[in-house]
């Protein structure tokens, strides 16, 4: 019943040389049915990299992402998560390694404050067992207060901080992928995989949610896989593409190699 | 009078034990359970056949807690993986499976014919003086408590930020104080058949509207009705504070037991009140609100959802010794499907996911089904139109206050 600790996956990063890759999924499949859904995909992201992942709607580029973090199981393939497979483990094991998801609809726990939303984020909390309550309640205090501290820092960054004290659900769209992503954040994550960040968001946003991944992945490092719809967003983020189409790989390359690749634009624009 | 207080004393605390423990499953983690009654039941089967057995009577308590927690883990694994109207369905069932295996297993439960003569607790005990004033005290010690913790919620609950003038405090406390007073003069010589007594019941009526119209008055905006129940329920709350006053004075087996029990419930309340604050709370609750989150962000949904229906098992095994203690006979119609249902309704009556709404839920629920009692209607008439009455009230409730009558409605228009 009690999550069990991590095996620390540490000692390979830093005494061989590490895989310049984080993430490596290989021949990924899954059918609903009879339609192949993801067919044999395949997809790598770089360390501290951003990384894209484009393709026409109903390229199956939602249901790759459910894959990799096995909140649908595969039907075949591998996913290797700094240098561990983590095909087997259940979804919230997978987020326990640092691999984290937001959703395409932003999904808030609406009748939790803001601020607890940021709270339940964190990982691996003492109080989250019930009987700590009575073993160690001073820790719990404890981790409370620093919890808090870094979840108003990270409200006061996206610019929340007004908002804490209210309903999750009282928030605007736009609030909600902001939530969203902090939360994300509280986690510590190692990468966060981004389902559609600039999708129904005013300009002014997107531009403000461009800022705040490009600050996380530069000083806090951390590494990203995006989906998005928007080419700007895409090609001003990203610095690797993949690009997916009826389920299978059509192409993978720098913003530039992706902008001039014929494969592409025909997948894009049709015959 | 007071013997008659105690026992309705004794059914709410009871009923609001009970309660709590399908809060903590439904109104905080979003779990379905309609077999709560099988908990209550193995809780007061294992506890007087322990009893009968010679088991001292905390380890057959305490056995009943052990066993209710099996089969909660047991209903559990049968369909926490799946969706929640699978749960629903297998509770509904494993609660008939534990009535009809009591019902049938004559050897063990006696059947139909019931079980009685078990041991009961404090029934031979005659305290001196001194340990009657200190039952009293450690009693008024959690009266006083449990009024701070209400007050509290209260404000939280309803002023919207508004404070009450420095009097405001001490006048509302007053007027409810001798509302509660009056209420017991006017209904004392009532029950001894000496007529209605008018000038007590004037007071009661006057010092209780006037409770009520001073809250109104300071916390404009805020619906009068659930402040209205809220002073109405802490009138009643009062009165068998006075008659458990007198009773344990005049010591007896049913005062005993209500202390007792006003004790477990304090403590009861005071952890899951701690529970819900910590984070442990916070995942059932992000598990109510949207368990695909709770497991993106690193939370193993099966293993909370099973922590919580296996705790509000406990708490009703629990409920389920004071049920049998109460009845003093035991049978298997004590333990139909219709108790689970009068828990839900004193749930949503409350608004689900508020333990202190629970409570005066089942002081309401209990004080409606004390007053439809005078209804002169025959037994099986008076029954049917009391669950008449409690539908069409829920029915009334779900259109005009869906958030339970002590809600908050602003839960209720958040989006998803």
């Amino acid at each position: 019943m009690v999550d069990e600790p991590s095996i620390a996956p540490v000692s390979s990063g830093v005494t061989q040389s590490p895989d310049p890759n984080l993430l490596v999924a290989t021949g990924l499949c899954k059918c609903f049915g009879g339609i192949h859904a993801v067919d044999h995909a395949e997809i790598s992201v770089a360390r501290n990299s951003i990384t894209g992942l484009i393709g026409p709607n109903g390229a199956g580029k939602t249901t790759l992402f459910n894959l990799l973090c096995n909140f649908i199981p595969p039907d075949q393939g591998r996913v290797i998560f700094d240098g561990e497979p983590i095909s087997h483990l259940p979804p919230h094991q997978v987020a326990l390694q640092g691999l984290l998801r937001t959703f395409q609809v932003p999904r808030v726990l609406s009748r939790l404050s803001v601020l607890e939303n940021m709270l339940l984020a964190a990982p691996r909390q003492t109080g989250e067992q019930f009987w700590n309550s009575w073993l160690k309640p001073l820790r719990i205090r404890q981790e409370e207060q620093e919890l808090r501290q870094r979840a108003w820092h990270l409200l006061e960054s996206v610019g929340l901080a007004a908002k804490a004290n209210d309903y999750a659900g009282a928030l605007s769209g736009g609030q909600r992928k902001l939530l969203e992503m902090a939360r994300v954040m509280m986690h510590r994550p190692r990468l966060v995989l981004l389902d559609e960040p600039a999708a129904g968001v005013n300009p002014t946003l997107i531009n403000q949610i461009c800022e705040y991944i490009l600050q996380w992945n530069q000083q806090d490092g951390v590494t990203f896989l995006i989906i998005e719809h928007n080419m700007d967003v895409i090609m001003s983020l990203c610095h690797h593409i993949w690009v997916l189409a009826e389920g299978k790989n059509l192409a993978n390359g720098s913003p530039s190699e992706i902008q001039t690749n014929p494969d592409v634009l025909t997948a894009y624009l049709g015959q | 009078m007071v013997g008659y207080l105690i026992s309705l004393g004794i059914f709410t605390a009871t009923f609001a034990l009970f309660s709590l423990g399908l809060n903590l499953q439904w109104g905080y983690t979003g779990l379905i359970n309609f077999g709560h009654v099988g908990f209550l039941a193995l809780g007061s089967y294992t506890t007087i056949l322990l009893g009968i057995a010679g088991v001292p009577m905390l380890f057959a308590v305490l056995a009943g807690v052990i066993l209710a927690m099996g089969l909660g883990f047991v209903m559990g694994i049968a369909t926490l993986r799946l969706r929640e109207d699978y749960l629903a369905i297998v509770t509904i069932g494993m609660a008939e499976i534990v009535r009809l295996v009591a019902l049938n297993e004559d050897w063990l439960t006696r059947g139909g014919r019931g079980v009685y003569g078990f041991p009961l607790p404090l029934a031979q005990f005659e305290p001196n003086l001194p340990t009657k004033l200190g039952m009293i005290a450690i009693f008024w010690g959690v009266v006083v408590a449990a009024a701070v913790q209400w007050w509290q919620w209260l404000e939280r609950q309803y002023s919207r930020g508004r404070s009450l003038p420095p009097w405001g405090l001490p006048a509302y406390a007053a007027l409810l104080v001798a509302g509660s007073v009056g209420l017991w003069l006017t209904l004392e010589p009532l029950s001894l058949g000496r007529g209605l007594a008018i000038a007590p019941l004037v007071v009661t009526l006057i010092t209780l509207g006037g409770a009520i119209a001073l809250l109104g008055s300071q916390w404009r905006g805020v619906p009068i009705v659930p402040i209205g129940l809220n002073t109405l329920a802490a009138a009643l709350v009062g009165l068998v504070v006075q008659a458990l006053t007198v009773g344990l004075w005049d010591f007896s087996y049913r005062a005993g037991l209500l202390w007792l029990l006003v004790l477990v419930l304090a403590i009861v309340v005071w952890q899951l009140e701690r529970w819900i604050h910590s984070p442990w709370g916070r995942v059932l609750k992000a598990i109510r609100e949207d368990e695909e989150v709770a497991k993106a962000l690193g939370k193993n949904v099966f293993a909370y959802k099973m922590q919580s229906l296996m705790l509000g098992g406990a708490i009703a095994a629990v409920a389920g010794s004071f049920y049998a203690w109460q009845l003093t006979f035991v049978n298997p119609d004590g333990f139909v499907s219709l108790i689970t249902f009068q828990a839900w309704t004193i749930v949503v009556l409350g608004g689900a996911g508020n333990n202190m709404g629970t409570l005066l839920g089942a002081t309401l629920f209990w004080a409606y089904t004390a007053l439809t009692r005078f209804i002169p209607l025959d037994g099986g008439r008076l029954e049917a139109l009391r669950m008449m009455l409690i539908g069409v009230l829920l029915i009334l409730l779900m259109m005009w206050r869906p958030q339970g009558i002590l809600g908050k409605k602003e839960e209720l228009s958040l989006g998803r």
